[in-house]
């Protein structure tokens, strides 16, 4: 069963990799990466296009630490991550916008907004409790998602979430068929727009000129979510899906409960997803089905995987340079490469060549990721021989 | 009093879970051919149209059993799910497709050259479809044997992303039609009201040759020996003299080389190939996998054969654009039913 069998060898007692830096550093670093992030949109333009990909590169990694908690920390493989970025963004679709037009007699229904959209036909309300909906609605979603997979090994795990990913995709894409009393379920392809700006009380509302109060926040979501992490990986909680995903026999024997540790897993990730398809849904002005593709569950899961499993500083380093390679590298970058050289052809044409080629090298030539997990790193070297010293240094 | 309920045997509600582990699944597999043939009885009083889905069904489903056996015996031996496997089965077709056009066969073409040029291409596709698996084996799963087991997966997913790029770069991103060489929907006979076409007969014809050969190989020669050999412990093959990687290259040679087939099939049945075929596709053949048990070669030609009768009744019936929502569906009621499957999974963890 176990790949890593042990070797009969003499062990060796060297080679237990070490951290020079004392094990508070990682939270001491926080605060200060948060703050000199804050700082960043005073360089550019409140309009300019790189805050907006850096706003979109924050959601992202809140949902690569999302998924981070259900594949790094509890280690069940989720294919279809891209459910809960489609509930979180239908919760904001539905909640706010003109979507449901009929609702109140043509008259809208208002919950909590300010001037301009409390006029408005359809339902608006407030968007911190629109993300108190969406986590709510993926949270639930997770946890029946997660119901079936309960007696399943990692493989089909892996599967039955692809195929929950892919079947809300296509209720998606078919939701415009769907009608229920004259009202369709989806937008279809078509997309649910636009989408109400973030309103939050004192201050303006959200515009799309003005791009730094959207990066202002979603920075904010990204702290609470590095926070939430951290906490939840150093809590009983967190030890016990480490030792889930060590040993699941093991860990039932010493009394941790398998079914709602696994299903807490499977809501904390999809809470955070969610959130950040609730703030995508406002920030992009559109929830369109296109969007929940099953390329977009494969996009975070490279994000976690590329920064390394389980790695909390590892996850948000992956979220953000895969964004920027997908925002920014190659749509801007190389896309001028090929007609420079002579050749015809897009750059863009062969985007998923250049993702595919991405992954395929990272798992060659480094499959513990750019950062990886002590613990991780530890199952990966060799001949490491298991004592009270390395259990213990693995821990942080 | 006593005597009499300990006689009545275990409790109910642990009777209706054992009727449930044992027969729910058989029971979910019934309820769409079921439902709609008390349909078809009541609206047109016979049971023609359920008997044409079903005939497309297991004419589709030889396709899914041929891309199935190449997920179930990859599954088998490195406990991998070879998520390229779709793409390796849409390259078939349009290497078969790119070959019959290139040699000039033609819907006017007289059978004889007709047949002699199928079999060609047949056989090219089965090589190039073959040789490419073995090769994403070659380059992206044997480095990482020892690797964790998400890595693989990973790396499958990766080289899925490059060969939809191909395909979308060859053939462009949609449809294309392809010359109907057999005349497909060509009506050959009819049995109870229920049309035979070309392209059914093609499908059986193809597929049961192929299998036979395919199993027979496995459960008799050396080779498929050695292949069960190492699905079952790849530490003790080892130690008994065989060649751990040649077997598990060759298992992905016979995985590509049907999933070859199955794309030269697919292409004449269908008449039309797109670069997406071998997502969907794939996820359909390994769903059939799933169900039939994984690693069992009988399990997933059976598998298949049910897939591909609740999708064409889903097709006809629901609306082809919801088939992978419904597929799906099955998938994770297969799941919650009976995860190891309905003729039972042979896998190292399985034991």
């Amino acid at each position: 069963m176990s790949a890593t069998t042990e070797q009969p060898a003499a062990p060796k007692r060297t080679r237990v990799p070490k951290s020079k830096l004392p094990p508070w550093t990682e939270k001491a670093l926080v605060p200060v990466v948060l703050i000199l992030a804050a700082l960043l949109p005073f360089f550019f333009d409140a309009g300019d296009t790189f805050i907006q990909t850096c706003t979109e590169a924050l959601a992202y990694t809140v949902m690569a630490l999302g998924l981070n908690i259900v594949v790094g920390f509890a280690g069940l493989l989720d294919l279809g991550y891209v459910a809960f970025f489609a509930i979180g963004a239908y919760t904001a679709g539905y909640l706010g916008s003109g979507f449901f037009s009929n609702v109140g007699g043509g008259e809208g229904w208002h919950l909590l907004v300010g001037e301009p959209t409390s006029n408005l036909p359809g339902i608006h309300v407030n968007f911190l409790l629109i993300i108190v909906a969406a986590i709510i609605a993926a949270a639930i979603a997770g946890v029946i998602i997660g119901l079936p997979t309960l007696r399943l090994r990692g493989d089909y795990i892996a599967i039955v979430t692809l195929a929950f990913g892919e079947i809300i995709g296509r209720i998606a894409i078919q939701g415009d068929e769907i009608k229920i009393g004259g009202q369709p379920l989806t937008a279809g392809r078509q997309g649910i727009t636009p989408v109400d700006k973030i309103d939050l009380p004192f201050l303006d509302p959200f515009g799309l000129l003005n791009l730094r109060p959207w990066y202002w926040f979603a920075l904010g979501m990204v702290g609470f979510v590095l926070f939430v992490n951290f906490r939840l990986r150093d809590s009983r909680l967190g030890r016990a899906w480490v030792a889930l995903r060590e040993d699941e026999i093991a860990a039932v024997a010493m009394g941790v409960p398998a079914v709602k540790t696994k299903l807490l897993a499977y809501g904390a990730g999809a809470a955070l997803g969610g959130i950040a398809g609730a703030f995508l849904g406002s920030f992009l002005n559109t929830v369109n089905a296109s969007q929940f593709e099953f390329f977009f569950s494969i996009l975070v899961l490279a994000m976690i995987i590329l920064g390394g499993l389980g790695s909390i500083w590892g996850v948000v380093l992956g979220a953000i340079a895969l964004s920027f390679i997908n925002r920014w590298l190659i749509p801007d970058v190389l896309n001028d490469v090929p007609s420079q050289i002579g050749l015809d052809f897009d750059a863009t044409q062969i985007t998923f060549s250049i993702y595919g080629f991405l992954l395929v090298m990272m798992m060659l030539l480094r499959p513990q990721g750019l950062l990886p997990e002590k613990r991780h790193k530890l199952e990966l070297a060799e001949d490491v021989e298991t004592t009270d010293a390395t259990l213990y240094s693995a821990r942080a | 009093m006593e005597a009499a309920s300990i006689s009545a045997g275990p409790p109910v509600s642990q009777r209706i879970r054992a009727f449930i582990g044992t027969y729910g699944l058989v029971v979910v597999l019934l309820i769409l051919p079921v439902v709609y043939a008390i349909q078809d009885l009541s609206n047109d009083g016979n049971l023609v149209r359920l008997g044409e889905n079903i005939n497309a069904g297991l004419s589709n489903g030889a396709i899914w059993a041929l891309v199935a056996i190449g997920y179930t015996l990859v599954y088998g031996i490195v406990e991998l799910i070879n998520f390229a496997h779709g793409e390796v089965f849409m390259i078939g077709s349009f290497v078969s497709a790119g070959f019959f056009m290139t040699i000039g066969l033609s819907p006017e073409t007289s059978a004889f050259v007709l047949f002699f040029g199928l079999l060609l291409t047949l056989l090219i596709a089965m090589t190039a479809s073959g040789m490419l698996n073995a090769m994403i084996e070659r380059v992206a799963y044997r480095p990482l044997r020892n690797a964790p087991k998400l890595a693989p997966l990973i790396t499958a997913v990766g080289f899925s992303f490059i060969l939809q790029n191909v395909g979308l770069l060859w053939k462009g991103g949609t449809q294309t039609g392809i010359p109907d060489l057999i005349n497909a929907q060509h009506t050959l006979f009819t049995i109870f009201g229920v049309t035979i076409q070309n392209g059914d007969l093609l499908s059986i014809g193809v597929t049961i040759p192929v299998l036979i050969v395919a199993t027979t190989f496995i459960s008799r020669s050396r080779l498929g020996k050695a292949m069960r050999a190492t699905a079952q412990d790849p530490d003790a093959a080892r130690l008994m003299g065989i060649n751990v990687d040649t077997t598990i290259s060759l298992t992905f040679l016979i995985g590509g080389m049907l999933a070859g087939a199955a794309g030269l099939i697919y292409a004449l049945y269908q008449t039309t190939i797109w670069y997406f075929q071998g997502f969907t596709g794939g996820l359909i053949a390994f769903t059939a996998a799933v169900m039939g048990g994984i690693g069992n070669l009988r399990g997933a030609v059976l598998g298949g054969l049910i897939i591909g009768c609740i999708q064409q009744i889903s097709d006809n019936r629901i609306g082809s654009a919801w088939t992978p929502a419904v597929v799906f569906s099955y998938l994770v009621l297969i799941m919650v039913f009976k995860p190891s499957g309905l003729l039972g999974e042979q896998t190292r963890d399985a034991g």
